[in-house]
């Protein structure tokens, strides 16, 4: 879990050149919080202190990274309460929370709060004035992200705002446009999970069928015609990367076995895809991977590991 | 690395520590002025004693019986008085009847001569080798003679012996290997003959570099035109030795599940096994010996002794010059499938090949927490079984449900519990799951 978090620890600092110090506080709020509700849900709870094991650390960051930048400090520590008390501890703890904890509380906030969630994007600074939004009024400032005002007002706003293909392409690569605090930088976020696939923590299988399903059907569906979309701009524009890499192949709430994490990459990249044209948000891979949690169990029960060699009669204990 | 055969589902890579022994040659103890001899030492009934307190008994005499069933008889390791009868302490079961033997420092060893044995008869040989009271001292401890007379519906053509010494510390095979490889390529050729077969493969791991080469040269010598001995170096993977992993990788056959090996034409013997085939056979000597390998930093001299089975672990332990203060945990077998005992009062039986002393920096005592799903123990699995979930359901009180998760298809090798994350004791709960689901 500690290599995780210092996995992410890139994005967390590309994020306080791109939105500003407040981004740290935001996330140090938030890792606090997820630590201090994880200490007092177990010892309330009657159960072994477990925080140095670095999981509540994972998801404080985690949350921080899926909410805009320009949020209120209160909205983590809710978040934390949601995320670790009610989406991971009254579920019975590590290993049995059925949702992955940082995204139930994104969601759980964007219910609440609305407005505060969906209006506290930030254009990315100029000249890296790191303390500039310190204390100024985020509304004075404040943005859409790049799939909202794609799906609001078109491609031609979206043209205008961000310049042509070759110009956005970089910018969102790099990490360069409004967004959630650690969902920016595409280049970032996939060395961040190809160190992580060296090491040996994650496979290939979410990842790579998540990403390749909605690039894929964003290109089929996404644009004027059939096959007109952009796949490139479907995958740097939101949160996919982040949540393909980090959130949908976590041990806890995905399937183990690996030809069902491939279809359940893919159910999550189709359900992303949709939500994203049909739906009321313009992002969707948060609800993409909430609504597909819960099968995880079923595709437990489906694909099971291949025994070496099956008894001659059917007899005894085996199946 | 691919040119080297091995099986190909699951099995893990713990590093091997086995510098502490490997160019140890193995070295002869002598006698303990007592040895607690189990009487249940086998797979099958324990022996009745043919003995009485007080008798006197030679090196190599009958001591015990198995009157009915499966069973190979017990044979008094050193000369000396039957002192008593009693209970022993026993890394798996507790608490064994036993019987000890008071020797007699005084008492010469007992020679052996060589006989040639390529007159004898399938009959005589089974006899010889039942007689001799060998089993498999790999750690199974099945009768020997039992797995030397397949049923005649299953047809075998490949003997395999398993030289793949794959739990990490031990090098007791390894030395058998290279100070007697002459003497096993003997007892393939007298297994061979009792089986009427003509192939015999040798699997060891690649990293026995020495035990290859001399294995090697002495089944060039051991072969002839009409019966191949061959050595087939393997993959280092744990559990590389285990008889059905084993059997995949040099043949290409799987043994159902709950099945014997003659079921797909194949008999697994363990080198160490081999050679006390041929000691039994050529040398008329019962199985009383055993080399064991004493390692660990909790140690303070790693050995390889030749032991008489009944010593006890405290005597092995004073002749070693004592433990080290580092020593955090004694454990019988290698560190993958041991036991760890709680006390040295503990006799070596014919199936002990190692006795481990740990230091705190070898083991690990971390506390285990909940599962997180990872599904590592899926994939380190050799057997296809559901680690995971076995432990959850013993966890939650129903061990009885597991069958389905293939908890008798395991056979304990203790891989999921090396690659869990949450060092949840996975093998210890299929151990239980075991236990309880067979007491229903």
């Amino acid at each position: 879990m500690w290599t995780v978090a210092a996995s992410l620890l890139p994005l967390l600092i590309l994020s306080v050149f791109v939105f500003g110090i407040q981004t740290l506080i935001i996330t140090g709020v938030s890792v606090l919080s997820c630590v201090g509700v994880e200490y007092l849900s177990q010892k309330w709870l009657g159960r072994p202190v477990t925080v140095s094991d670095g999981s509540a650390v994972v998801t404080g960051m985690l949350l921080a990274f899926v909410i805009p930048p320009g949020v209120h400090y209160l909205m983590p520590i809710l978040g934390a309460v949601m995320a670790i008390y009610i989406g991971k501890h009254l579920l019975g703890g590590i290993g049995y929370n059925i949702f992955n904890p940082a995204l139930l509380a994104r969601a759980f906030l964007v219910a609440t709060f609305p407005v505060a969630m969906t209006s506290a994007w930030l254009p990315p600074l100029e000249n890296m004035a790191i303390f500039s939004y310190l204390g100024s009024s985020i509304d004075a400032v404040s943005t859409a992200t790049p799939l909202a005002l794609l799906k609001e007002q078109g491609m031609t706003a979206f043209t205008a705002q961000y310049g042509t293909a070759a110009n956005f392409y970089t910018d969102f690569f790099l990490g360069w446009r409004p967004g959630s605090i650690g969902e920016t930088s595409g280049l970032l976020i996939v060395l961040s999970g190809l160190y992580l696939l060296y090491r040996g923590y994650i496979t290939w299988h979410i990842p790579v069928s998540v990403i390749g399903s909605v690039a894929l059907l964003s290109w089929a569906f996404g644009g004027e015609t059939l096959f007109g979309g952009d796949p490139l701009l479907a995958v740097l524009s939101g949160g996919v990367l982040l949540g393909a890499f980090f959130m949908a192949n976590d041990y806890v709430t995905c399937p183990t076995d690996k030809t069902a994490q491939l279809i359940y990459g893919i159910g999550i990249g189709a359900l992303t895809v949709l939500i994203r044209l049909k739906g009321g948000y313009p992002e969707g891979i948060c609800y993409a991977i909430l609504l597909i949690n819960p099968m995880s169990t079923v595709f437990d029960n489906w694909f099971k590991p291949r025994r070496f060699a099956p008894p001659l009669a059917p007899a005894g204990g085996g199946k | 690395m691919a040119s080297f055969l091995t099986f190909p589902k699951g099995g893990v890579h713990p590093p091997d520590a086995k510098e502490l022994t490997a160019d140890l040659a193995v070295e002869e103890m002598g006698v303990a002025a007592e040895l607690e001899i189990i009487l249940g030492q086998h797979i099958g009934a324990p022996c009745t004693p043919t003995v009485a307190r007080k008798d006197r008994v030679g090196e190599g005499d009958v001591i015990g019986e198995v009157a009915k069933g499966l069973g190979v008889p017990l044979h008094a390791p050193a000369a000396g008085v039957v002192k008593g009868f009693g209970m022993s302490a026993h890394p798996m079961r507790v608490s064994v009847p036993s019987l000890t033997i008071k020797t007699d420092p005084d008492a010469p060893a007992r020679q052996y001569q060589k006989i040639d044995w390529q007159g004898f008869g399938k009959e005589e040989l089974l006899k010889k080798v039942h007689d001799a009271g060998i089993v498999g001292v790999g750690g199974a401890g099945f009768p020997t003679h039992v797995k030397l007379n397949p049923p005649p519906d299953n047809p075998v053509d490949t003997l395999i012996l398993n030289g793949a010494e794959c739990e990490p510390y031990i090098t007791a095979d390894y030395r058998q290997m290279v100070e007697s490889s002459r003497e096993i390529v003997e007892g393939a050729g007298i297994i061979l003959k009792i089986l009427g077969i003509k192939k015999c493969l040798i699997g060891i791991e690649k990293n026995k570099p020495e035990a290859i080469r001399l294995m090697s040269e002495a089944a060039v010598a051991g072969s002839t035109d009409d019966c191949l001995i061959a050595v087939c170096p393997l993959q280092v993977k744990y559990p590389q030795g285990s008889e059905k992993q084993l059997i995949q990788t040099l043949t290409g056959r799987k043994v159902p599940a709950f099945a014997l090996p003659s079921a797909v034409g194949a008999v697994v013997h363990n080198v160490s096994t081999t050679k006390a085939i041929y000691d039994a056979v050529v040398l008329g000597k019962p199985l009383y010996e055993k080399i064991v390998t004493i390692s660990g930093k909790g140690i303070k001299r790693p050995a390889n002794l030749r032991v008489r089975v009944g010593t006890r672990l405290g005597d092995i332990v004073e002749y070693l010059g004592g433990v080290t203060p580092e020593l955090s945990k004694v454990v019988m077998g290698g560190p993958m499938m041991g036991f760890a005992v709680s006390t040295l009062d503990i006799p070596v039986t014919k199936t002990t090949s190692a006795v481990l002393f740990l230091a705190e920096d070898e083991i690990d005592n971390a506390p285990h927490s909940q599962c997180i799903r990872c599904g590592w123990c899926l994939e380190a699995c050799p057997m296809g079984l559901e680690p995971k979930e076995i432990g959850l359901y013993v966890e939650a009180g129903r061990p009885e449900d597991t069958g389905r998760f293939g908890v008798f298809e395991c056979f304990e090798c203790g891989c999921c519990s090396y690659i869990c994350p949450a060092k949840r004791p996975l093998v210890q709960f299929i151990r239980l799951a075991k236990m309880k689901a067979k007491n229903q």
